[in-house]
C-alpha cells in the first residue's frame, strides 16, 4: 500500500516544494479555501473519524468544533514537542514530508478561523525548525501562506517556536505557557484551551501526525479515510518500534494491525534468540503488558487500536511500542522510567514532584538490598499516592510502569538468591 | 546588547508574536544570547528582561527550568548522550561507560582542553538509532546517531581540528 503519511519513502525529495506540488500538494488547502466554508471543513474531518495521534485519541473534528465564535482571535498550535521515550514519528514526518504537515496546519487554521498558527518544536529539533522556517518561506513565496490566499480574503501566517528541553511541554497547557514565554507548567482546567488557550484566546492544539492526515482527508474525502483502519479507529498510524527488536523504526500501518505483524513481520523479532518478556505500547508512560508462554498468542494477536489495547491492561497512546526481552529485569526498567519522570516533573504539584523523588530513592534501595519486600510495598504505596492527584497526566504516567511491573512481574521484586561461590 | 549585536534577528523574533506579547520572545532571545559563549550571562539576562519588559528574576527562572539553557560556562561543545529506556535497551549505558573510560572524562565533566563536556540526557526521539548523542554548542544542535565509541572518538578528533559539526 502506498504511504499516506510517510510519503517521502515512496517519493524522493518530497521535502522540496515543487516535488510536493507535483504530487498533489496543496490540493487540500486549495479545495478547503476556495470551495468550502470553514464549518464544512470541520464537518468533513469529524466525519472522517480522525482521532488525535498524540496519545489521547480524541476526535479531531470534535475538538475543532469546541472553539466559541464569540471570542477572537483563534489560534492553532501544532504540538511538535515529541518527547515520550520511544516516540520518534513526528520527527520523521517533519524531516521527510514537511509540506504535508504544514498544509494540514494551514487547513486547521482555516477551519477554525485562525489567522496565525504556531509550530511548537522541542528545542532538540533545532535543525527541523530551521527546515520548517525555510518551508514556510517557500509557501509564502508560492502564495500558500500570506494574504488573499487563492484570490480570497483569507490570510494566514505560520511561525515556528523552539522549546528548550522539557518533556512537560508536550502537555498542551504547559506548551501554551511555554509559548507565552513562561516556565512550562500545566494550567488548572477548566478552562480548556478551546476556550482560553494561547494568550487566553480559543486555541486548538494538535499533534503533528494528526495534522499531517488532514490534507488528504479534505482532498479525498471522509469516506476514503474511513475505509482504512477499523470502524472506531479509522486511518493509518505510525508505530514507532524500539527496544529489543532486530529492525527498530517507524512503521506506517492501518490502525488495528496486530502486534505480531509489527514486531515479527516488520520488526524482524527479538535479537539473540531471546523472547519477548514485555511490551510497552505507549512509551515510558505505559502500563507494561506481560508476555509469557501462557498469554503470548493472545497478546501478539491483539489489534493495535484505541479500543483493543486497554483490555490487555494498557493503552495505545502515541503507539511508541517498546519491546523488552527476557534478559531485562523489571527493577532495572522502572529505575529508568522513574529517573525520567523525576527529571521531567515540572515541580508544580507536590505529589508528582516529591513522589517521583521518593520513588527514585526507593527503587534504588530495592535494587541494592537482598530483601526488598518492605520497600516494594512502600514503592507501591507512594505510586498510589501520586496517581490521580496532579494537575496533568505526568504524575499518573510516572506510576504506570511502576505499579504494573510490581503487580505483573512479582518474580523480579523478590528476595534475591545469592549465587554461591 | 542583543538588539545592537543582532538587530535583524531580534526584529524577526519579535515579529513572530503579537506586539503586546513580547514575553513570548524570551526563549528565542535566550538562544541568541547563548550563541557566542554557549551560556547565558547575568548581563544577557538583564538585557533580555529589559527587552521583554519583565523582571530579570523571571528570565533567570526560564533559564533554570529548561535544560538547553545554561548559566555556566562548560566545554565549547556539549555531547549529550541519551541513555533513557529505549536507548538503554540498545546498549546506551555500556556505550556511555566505555566512552567515559576511553576519554578519561566522566559524565558532567569537561575534557582537559576545554573542548567537550559530556552529559547524559533524557529521550531525544531517536530511539531506533541508539546509541546516539546530540551536540550542543552556541551555534545550535545536531544529532549523531548509530554511534560507537570509535566513531565518537573520531568525531571528537574532527571537532579538535575545527572540522565543523557536520556528520
Amino acid at each position: 500500500m502506498a504511504y499516506i503519511l510517510l510519503r517521502h519513502r515512496d517519493i524522493p525529495n518530497l521535502n522540496k516544494i515543487d516535488v510536493y506540488k507535483q504530487n498533489g500538494g496543496f490540493e487540500g488547502l486549495k479545495k478547503a479555501i476556495t470551495t468550502m466554508q470553514p464549518a464544512q471543513v470541520v464537518d468533513e474531518v469529524k466525519a472522517s473519524g480522525l482521532r488525535g495521534r498524540g496519545g489521547a485519541g480524541f476526535p479531531t473534528g470534535v475538538k475543532w468544533s469546541f472553539l466559541p465564535n464569540t471570542l477572537w482571535p483563534h489560534y492553532v498550535v501544532a504540538n511538535a514537542d515529541e518527547s515520550e521515550p520511544g516516540t520518534f514519528k513526528d520527527r520523521e514526518i517533519m524531516e521527510g514530508n514537511p509540506y504535508q504537515f504544514l498544509e494540514g496546519l494551514a487547513i486547521a487554521c482555516y477551519a477554525v478561523g485562525a489567522k496565525v498558527g504556531y509550530v511548537y518544536l522541542r528545542g532538540e529539533f533545532w535543525q527541523i525548525g530551521a527546515q520548517l522556517d525555510a518551508c514556510i518561506a517557500e509557501m509564502e513565496k508560492a502564495g500558500y501562506l500570506g494574504d488573499k490566499l487563492f484570490g480570497t480574503e483569507t490570510s494566514l501566517r505560520l511561525y515556528t517556536h523552539l522549546g528548550a528541553g522539557a518533556y512537560i511541554c508536550g502537555e498542551e497547557t504547559a506548551l501554551l505557557e511555554s509559548l507565552e514565554g513562561k516556565r512550562g507548567q500545566p494550567r488548572v482546567r477548566p478552562p480548556f484551551p478551546a476556550v482560553a488557550g494561547l494568550y487566553a484566546r480559543p486555541t486548538v492544539v494538535n499533534n503533528v501526525e494528526t495534522l499531517t492526515n488532514v490534507p488528504l482527508i479534505v482532498d479525498k474525502g471522509a469516506a476514503w479515510h474511513k475505509s482504512l483502519g477499523t470502524e472506531k479507529s479509522p486511518g493509518v498510524k505510525i508505530f514507532s518500534l524500539s527496544g529489543n527488536v532486530e529492525k527498530p523504526g517507524n512503521y506506517e500501518l492501518p490502525l488495528g494491525t496486530p502486534f505480531r505483524e509489527l514486531i515479527f513481520t516488520h520488526g524482524g523479532g527479538v535479537p539473540n534468540g531471546r523472547k519477548v518478556k514485555a511490551i510497552m505500547p505507549a512509551g515510558a508512560s505505559s502500563s507494561i503488558i506481560r508476555v509469557d508462554d501462557t498469554v503470548a498468542d493472545k497478546v501478539f494477536d491483539t489489534a493495535m487500536d484505541y479500543e483493543s489495547v486497554p483490555p490487555l491492561g494498557s493503552m495505545l497512546g502515541s503507539a511508541s511500542v517498546i519491546i523488552v526481552d527476557d534478559s531485562v529485569s523489571m527493577d532495572w526498567l522502572i529505575n529508568k522510567t522513574i529517573h525520567f519522570f523525576k527529571h521531567e516533573s515540572c515541580g508544580k504539584c507536590t505529589p508528582c514532584r516529591d513522589g517521583t523523588y521518593w520513588m527514585q530513592h526507593i527503587v534504588e534501595r530495592i535494587r541494592e538490598h537482598d530483601d526488598p519486600t518492605n520497600d516494594v510495598k512502600l514503592l507501591k504505596m507512594v505510586a498510589s499516592q501520586i496517581n490521580g492527584k496532579c494537575l496533568c497526566a505526568l504524575g499518573d504516567f510516572s506510576t504506570m510502569a511502576v505499579s504494573s511491573a510490581i503487580e505483573r512481574f512479582p518474580e523480579d521484586f523478590q528476595v534475591k538468591v545469592k549465587a554461591t561461590a | 546588547m542583543l538588539a545592537e549585536k543582532y538587530p535583524d534577528e531580534v526584529k524577526q523574533i519579535f515579529a513572530k508574536y503579537p506586539a503586546d506579547r513580547k514575553r513570548s520572545a524570551v526563549m528565542p532571545l535566550l538562544y541568541l544570547a547563548q550563541r557566542e559563549e554557549g551560556y547565558v550571562t547575568k548581563e544577557s539576562m538583564q538585557d533580555i528582561a529589559d527587552l521583554i519588559e519583565v523582571d530579570v528574576t523571571e528570565v533567570a527562572s526560564i533559564v533554570g527550568f529548561y535544560t538547553l539553557y545554561h548559566d555556566e560556562k562548560a566545554g565549547k561543545y556539549r555531547i549529550q548522550i541519551c541513555n533513557d529506556l529505549p536507548c538503554a535497551l540498545r546498549g546506551a549505558d555500556q556505550y556511555v561507560e566505555a566512552l567515559c573510560s576511553r576519554l578519561g572524562t566522566q559524565i558532567g565533566e569537561t575534557t582537559p582542553d576545554g573542548l567537550v563536556t559530556l552529559e547524559a540526557v533524557m529521550c531525544l526521539a531517536a530511539c531506533d538509532k541508539a546509541p546516539m548523542f546530540q551536540l550542543q554548542s552556541g551555534a545550535g544542535l545536531s544529532y549523531h546517531e548509530n554511534m560507537t565509541v570509535e566513531k565518537t572518538v573520531e568525531f571528537i578528533e574532527s571537532l579538535k581540528k575545527g572540522g565543523g559539526e557536520g556528520k
